[in-house]
């Protein structure tokens, strides 16, 4: 599904490195976790894949079902499957919720050569998942994100997952700043997603989260490298040692 | 309701304040470039807008030289659009089309309307040509007026030269609660490239006016709208400038509200190569509201200008004034808004907004601000600001595969939703909101 090879990206601006050669292969169906301490890259790493401006890619590749979109707008990598819940989603007023979504999925589908979604089959659709994440209808009416407490925001993000149905998630930090009942509801909601054609990459600082989304592969990234890789119970044992060790190991 | 017998086109009723504005006109003269008032505006092209009228002569050789300057005037004007088929209004008929409304149909050469045409609930509803018949008489008593009362303390000679030479107008008097709107849908006349529009509407107390104005008279346009509304009164404007691109226009809105009234009026400007949309609001009364908003979007050769002037002269009133501009290829737009707050106007609430947003380097947005405050007991707020489209607002949306193009208009109309979120119906918005939208869409670079 996601193969990174060798990827080196730099600040825009001051031309400072934070990936530095990183490498990563999720297969088809996969969940897989990356953990790390603050200031690692794992933001820099989510926003590089989905194209952000203030970055360049100093070198390596990254393909997703084999095509190549390190070249692709934004856009074109939404429509090529990739979805990245943010850590910090933005707000937006004067935008409605529903709005935004309809727009967002219609454009995904138009792009793709499928019939638009009309008025009341969204409606009907974005209920159902607004329900099963508990999301309320009144988040629904609200503009994009505005006002929306964190936990809200995260909730949006899910949301927005689920009627999207992207193959290539990477959810950022989406288990901060929620509470636990959240987190199970957040989890549930990722685990409905799991499955064959769909690979998640789960950017998180607590294990807690991976005790209800159960990840096939935990990696640790520190300085902008994958620096070890391993099952859920590597994440386990950075919980107990922390990411001192490690580095140290590295070194 | 008066049926529309025989307007006498030779008689030019008012002549009272035709004649009084006339002296003005000679006495004060036109706009400068380089004055306070037209800091950021080139006043030269509104300035030559003029159209005499038949039949009557003013005090002193004025009209002449209207006269000789209009054939230089006539080669100036660009005709890369389409001259419009008489009778085919120019701004989408569908646009209010959801709204129970009556439509009256105003060009240049109105000398007579249809009684059927201009339904009113609660009230009456004349030409300007008719203001001398006796049952109208109400009129002089209004027109003139507010304007002449707002030549103090900056001169604005272009509405003295409107109530001095303008024929055509609509007069409503209120004096009932009116749930209808009255769409005023002006039509191009061929050949006519000025016209002066003068209307004058009159809210009795209690009594209740929308009044909506689509399409365009003329390429070049002076307008004056007087509004006196009496205690308890409520008046509704909205305005659409649609989207001719070489529109000269100079536009004021004159009110004065009684106490416990109110007043709202949004103008939507779509193109037009020179506005100049000034609006002088009075709160004269205690406890009375007053909203002035708009929304325009320009692109290339367009300069905006919107100059607010509001008075807080009775007490325990609020006041708002939100405009926003969205400009395009080296568009220019200019907010001049002033909120002014009388001796003994205690517990006024003044609110003020004004926003560029810039979606290039070649374009400008001119603000100048004021507040000027001789009560204590008030809240006033004003705020400027002008910028570009948000960059991670923009990554957002593109991030769900929305095309940028498209997530740039996206946030252009979020931008604008704030001006239209003024406007009291709901339906008038949404259809504002969806030529907006419009508007971007055919509008990229
Ligand atoms: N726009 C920016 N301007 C300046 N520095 C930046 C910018 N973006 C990232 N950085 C720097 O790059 C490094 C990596 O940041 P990044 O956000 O990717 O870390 P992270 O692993 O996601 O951290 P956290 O766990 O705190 O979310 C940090 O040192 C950060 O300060
Ligand atoms: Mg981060």
């Amino acid at each position: 599904m996601l193969r990174i090879s060798n990827l080196h990206a730099a600040l825009e601006d001051e031309m400072k490195p934070i990936l530095n050669g990183l490498d990563l292969c999720v297969k088809d169906g996969e969940v897989h976790a990356i953990m790390g301490p603050n200031g690692s890259g794992k933001s820099t790493l989510s926003y590089v894949l989905s194209g952000r401006e203030g970055y360049v890619v100093t070198g390596g590749q990254v393909e997703l079902d084999g095509r190549d979109i390190l070249e692709m707008e934004p856009e074109e990598r939404a429509v090529a499957g990739l979805f990245l819940a943010f850590q910090y989603p933005v707000e937006i007023p004067g935008v409605g919720n529903m709005t935004f979504m309809r727009t967002a999925l219609n454009a995904l589908r138009k792009a793709r050569g499928l019939p638009e979604r009309s008025a009341a089959e969204f409606l009907r659709l974005v209920r159902s998942k607004a329900k099963q994440l508990h999301v309320s209808p009144d988040m629904l009416k609200r503009p994009v994100n505005y006002g929306f407490s964190g936990g809200e925001k995260k909730r949006n993000e899910i949301l927005q997952m689920a009627i999207l149905e992207p193959k290539m998630c990477i959810l950022d930090e989406t288990d901060s700043g929620l509470d636990i009942d959240a987190v199970r509801q957040v989890a549930a909601g990722v685990n409905s997603l799991r499955g064959p054609g769909r690979s998640i990459l789960l950017i998180t600082h607590y294990q807690r989260l991976l005790n209800y989304v159960e990840p096939d592969v935990v990696h640790i990234l520190v300085d902008g490298r994958i620096v070890e890789t391993g099952g859920p119970e590597l994440a386990l044992k950075v919980e107990d040692t922390g990411y001192n060790a490690l580095q140290a190991c590295e070194a | 309701m008066n049926s529309s017998t025989s307007p006498l086109a030779s008689e030019v009723p008012l002549a009272t304040a035709r004649n009084r504005a006339a002296a003005f006109v000679a006495q004060a003269g036109y706009p400068k470039r380089g004055q306070e008032y037209w800091k950021f505006t080139d006043p030269s092209p509104l300035n030559s807008i003029r159209e005499p009228v038949e039949g009557f002569n003013g005090p002193g050789g004025g009209m002449r030289q209207d006269a000789s300057s209009r054939g230089e005037r006539n080669r100036h004007k660009t005709s890369d659009q389409p001259t419009p088929q008489q009778g085919a209004p120019l701004s989408p008929l569908s646009l209010f089309s959801a709204i129970d409304r009556s439509i009256i149909d105003v060009s240049g050469k109105l000398t007579a309307i249809d009684p059927s045409r201009c339904q009113i609930e609660n009230g009456s509803v004349c030409i300007l040509r008719q203001a001398d018949l006796p049952e109208h008489s109400w009129v002089s008593q209004t027109y003139g007026v507010l304007e002449l009362e707002a030549q103090s303390p900056v001169p604005r000679t272009l509405a003295s030269a409107n109530t001095w030479l303008a024929e055509t107008g609509i007069c409503i008097w209120a004096n009932g609660q009116n749930s209808r709107p009255i769409e005023l849908r002006y039509r191009t006349s061929p050949g006519e490239t000025d016209v002066l529009i003068h209307h004058v509407f009159r809210i009795d107390a209690g009594a209740s006016l929308t009044v909506m104005e689509t399409g365009t008279p003329a390429s070049r346009i002076n307008k004056v709208i007087e509004v006196e509304i009496d205690d308890g009164g409520e008046f509704n404007h909205v305005q659409v400038q649609g989207r001719e691109h070489d529109r000269v226009s100079s536009g004021h809105i004159f009110a004065r509200l009684g106490s416990e009234s109110v007043f709202r009026s949004f103008t939507l400007t779509a193109n037009g190569s020179m506005t100049r949309n000034e609006c002088v609001v009075t709160l004269a009364g205690d406890r009375a509201s007053a909203h002035v908003a708009g929304a325009a979007v320009g692109d290339r050769d367009f300069h905006h200008d919107d100059t607010v002037f509001v008075t807080h002269a009775g007490q325990d009133c609020e006041s708002r004034q939100v405009f926003k501009k969205v400009l395009r290829n080296g568009a220019v737009g200019v907010f001049q808004g002033k909120i002014l707050v009388k001796p003994g106007a205690q517990k006024t609430d003044g609110y003020q907004l004004s926003q560029g947003l810039l979606l290039d380097e070649l374009c400008q947005f001119l603000a100048k601000p004021e507040l000027e405050i001789y009560a204590d007991d008030v809240v006033c707020s004003h705020g400027s600001t002008c910028g570009t489209v948000d960059t991670d607002a923009l990554f957002y949306l593109r991030s769900r595969g929305i095309t940028e193009t498209h997530a740039q208009d996206i946030l252009a109309l979020a931008f604008l939703m704030q001006a239209l979120d003024e406007i009291a119906d709901p339906r008038i918005s949404d259809a504002l909101r969806e030529l907006l939208a419009n508007w971007l869409a055919r509008h990229h670079q």
